[in-house]
This record gives C-alpha cells, structure tokens and sequence, in this order.
C-alpha cells in the first residue's frame, strides 16, 4: 500500500514539474544564459503577449519579444559563430576552455577578453539577449492588481541594504526617471562587496554582468518598453510596472545566482 | 536661418534678482513654432508622432533647459563650482536636445526630397563621390545607432569638407565634434515607434522624402561664412 502511494506521488510530481517547463526545458528564460550553445533561441514567455495588460500593453510585449529580443538572439548568434570560426581569433582545435566556447553569460562576465572585431557586436546583442531573458523573467501577470511585496530573507536584505521596501522602491524609480536616453535599470548583488544589493543603471545593452555583479531585478526603460501604450510618459510607465514583478522569481534567481562558480573552475 | 535657437533667445531676456540682491539676466529660452502643421509630413512621420515630438519632447528639453540655468546661475554666483560641475550632464543632454530639435523641424519639410542643387549637390558630389554615396553613408551610420541618438550630415569648417557623424542621446554636433550641423535625423524610438515600430531602416529610408534641402543649403551657406 504505501509503495503505491509513494508512485502516484512521484507520478504527479513529475506533471506539475512538466506544467512548469517549456519546450526550450527551462522554467524562465533566464536560465539559459549559463548553458553553453551552438546557437541560442529566443526564449518563450512565461506568459501571453496580452497577460501583462493593464500595466504592459500586448502590442508592446509582442513587438518587444518578436522585434526587439529576436533581433538581439540572431545577432549574438551571427557574432557567435563568426568568432569561434575566426581562424585567427577563435578556435581551429576545439578548445573548452576558450573563451568562445563558453556560455553567453560567461562571455559577458569577461567582455574585455572578447577580440575587439566582436567585443561591440556582443555587448550589444549578447548584451541584449541576456538583459531581456532576465527582464520578462522578473514579471508575471497581475489581473487582480493585488500589492506584491518581497518575502524573507531577500525583504531583510532590502531593509539592510535600502532601509526599508520603499526606500528602495524610491531609489530605483528615481534612477529609472533619471536615465537619459536608453538603458536598464537593475537591483543586483554584488558577490565582491559581501553580496550586498545594489541599485545600478546600465546605459544601452550593457550589462551588469559584465561588471561582475548578479542581477535579479530590471526595469527597460527603453522607449520601445514603453512608448506604444505611455508614450513619454515614462513616469506612469514605472509605477504601473512595480506591480508586475515577481517577487518568487526574483527570489529565485537571487538563489540560481548562488550555484554559479564565481571563478573559472576549469 | 541659424535659427530658431537664436530666435527663441532673443526672445525674452528676463531680469532676475538672484539670491544676493544681484540682477543677473536671464535668457529663458521657449519652444520654436513648427514651420507646417502636424500632418504635413504624412506619410513619412505621422501628425500623432509630431505632435507628441514637438509639444512633449521638445518642450521637456526646454523647460529642463531653463530649470538648469536657473541652477547654473545659482551655482555660479554662490562660486559652487561642485555644483557647476554637477549640472554639466543636465545641461548637455537638454540643451543638445533642444538645439537638435530646433535644426530637425527647419531641415524637414512636406514639400522636400528629392535631391539638393547648387553648391550643396557640387560640395556633396565632391566629398562623397555622388549624392547616392552621401545618403547610402548617412543612412547606414544613423540605422546603426545603438540605443538612442542622431546622425548627422556636416560640415567641417577647417578641411571645408562635409562629413557624416553619429551622436549617442542628444550630444550636439558641434560642441562635440567641431563639425557644423547641416542635416540631422533623429533615431531616438520616440521619433519614429508609434508609426514604424522596431523597423527603423524604414524610418530613415522615409525621412529622405522630406529632407529640406533648402533649409540645409542655407546652414551650408551660413556655415561657410563662419569658417
């Protein structure tokens, strides 16, 4: 008898887990910056184009995902591989510890070892593949406008670091509102200072990563983040974005974070 | 036709008692009219877009413009030289934001495109090898663009020769690079999303149906004067 029920346990395990995945194998996009591709693919949203709505209107997400994040994965991915077929930069032997060989994520961390003929090609899509893997990672919809709050340990974290939750709502939105032109705006820890949060900007596709710093949240704050539904608006953008995010995720992209080698172990 | 900037300064010239009883005079600088209505670059640029451009945009810069100024004067007559310092950012991107657009609205125009004459196609062919190469150049800078930002035909009052030249954000032309600015496309999205979206090569290859060569012969001619 208990055999059974240990089965069907495990059976029913087993669907909730094959409900949570996607056809790429991984729960968020974000996951896969850290594997290592031949050619990457424009990640599927955890949700529909129209399920962020009120706050981010479909035709946005949709252009931003199928446009913007698509043109960025075919790039890197043209970048990619004309690197590691340069048969002077790259590699004629295969050779695992090159650093063309690596993941995406890897790659970022160490940009300025990046040949100078490709370093701006993948800042600029590498970059831009990885920031908007983690970006629609971070949201999730939120039909019934319900007030969401981080939970401990990460809110104990956000006191220590900002004070308490609004203060650190009132930094980040102040950066948002101050970023002229194009860029991100992201709360990251930082593995070299004791992990403390930090509140940061980058400016176009750049990335924190490339500053050796783990992000786990962002705001776009790109104009075509935001202008078919706010226009110039930018401020009413952001307010109507706090309400988007997802705190779970964030939680646990703080905790994938942890599993990742700081230094290169091979 | 130097301008609109140089219109919109004279304009008013307001006294203002600063904070230790001293007059200090005070340009305070206004949004330039646009020289047609807000339809009148259908369908190259969308009325919605120019009128969001022209009232919302540009008028930001503006009134950011002169909040700045008013703190540089400030700063400036408290010797604060931190704060100088610390305003420089917010002066760079608004005033570049509102001299850029004050050159865009004159150098557009619904009755434009086509190609230049006179001296400006002579001076064009002569640096470029022709017209064709001139806009093939400019297009393929200005497309490239990452992120926001203008690119710019040139004129260099040194060597006389035309160059093109893109900026990031709102960086103006000459301050930064000493080249005059002739004509000038604007490829933040806000100039061009509602209507193309994220295809911005067919923005630019549009925006060459309006391009006021009037209006760029004459900042040639005035440039030439200057040099």
């Amino acid at each position: 008898m208990a055999v059974a029920v240990k089965k069907r346990n495990v059976f029913q395990i087993s669907i909730f887990f094959g409900i949570l995945t996607y056809s790429n194998g991984d729960a968020y996009p974000y996951q896969c910056i850290r594997e290592i591709k031949e050619e990457y693919t424009l990640p599927t949203l955890p949700y529909g184009y129209g399920d962020l709505e009120p706050y981010i209107d479909e035709a946005t997400v949709k252009v931003h995902h199928t446009g913007h994040h698509a043109a960025y994965t075919k790039k890197m991915n043209v970048a990619l591989q004309q690197w590691r077929n340069d048969p002077v930069e790259g590699v004629t032997i295969k050779n695992t510890n090159h650093l063309a060989e690596k993941s995406i994520l890897d790659i970022l961390k160490e940009i300025e070892e990046v040949p100078q003929k490709y370093r701006k090609a993948l800042t600029n899509n590498g970059g831009g593949f990885v920031n908007h893997n983690i970006y629609w990672s971070v949201m999730s919809p939120n039909p019934e406008n319900k007030e969401r709050l981080p939970r401990e340990p990460l809110l104990s974290d956000i006191n220590k670091n900002f004070g308490n939750f609004s203060q650190f709502v009132d930094i980040f939105t102040k950066d948002a509102l101050a970023l002229f032109g194009s860029g991100y705006v992201w709360l990251s820890r930082n593995p070299l200072d004791g992990n403390k949060l930090l509140v940061s900007t980058t400016a176009n596709q750049d990335s924190p990563i490339s500053q050796r710093f783990q992000p786990i949240l962002v705001l776009d704050v790109w104009e075509h983040a935001y202008y078919l539904k706010y226009q110039n608006r930018r401020p009413d953008h952001i307010s109507e974005w706090w309400k988007i995010v997802d705190w779970n995720v964030v939680e646990k992209l703080d905790n994938w974070w942890k599993d990742i080698p700081q230094h290169d172990e091979l | 036709m130097l301008s609109a900037v140089s219109a919109s300064v004279a304009e008013s010239i307001l006294p203002k008692t600063g904070a230790l009883g001293t007059l200090v005079a005070r340009l305070k600088h206004t949004l330039p009219d646009l020289p047609y209505d807000y339809n009148a670059l259908e369908p190259y640029i969308s009325a919605d877009i120019m009128k969001l451009h022209h009232q919302k945009h540009h008028q930001t810069y503006v009134n950011n413009l002169n909040a700045a100024e008013e703190q540089l004067a400030e700063a400036m007559h408290k010797d604060n030289i931190n704060q100088i310092i610390k305003l420089q950012p917010v002066l760079k991107f608004n005033g570049g934001g509102h001299i850029n657009h004050s050159i865009f609205w004159e150098v557009l125009s619904p009755n434009g495109g086509g190609e230049p004459t006179g001296d400006l196609m002579h001076i064009i062919t002569r640096d470029f090898g022709s017209f064709d190469r001139m806009k093939e150049e400019l297009t393929n800078v200005t497309v490239a663009i990452q992120g926001s930002g203008w690119g710019w035909l040139g004129y260099n009052p040194n060597s006389f020769r035309l160059r093109v030249a893109a900026l990031p954000n709102q960086d103006p032309l000459q301050p930064t690079t000493g080249l005059i600015p002739l004509f000038g496309i604007d490829v933040w999205e806000h100039a061009y999303y509602l209507q193309y979206k994220n295809v911005r090569p067919d923005y630019v290859k549009a925006i060459w149906n309006i391009v006021n060569w009037n209006a760029v012969s004459e900042r040639l001619a005035a440039a030439k004067q200057c040099s």
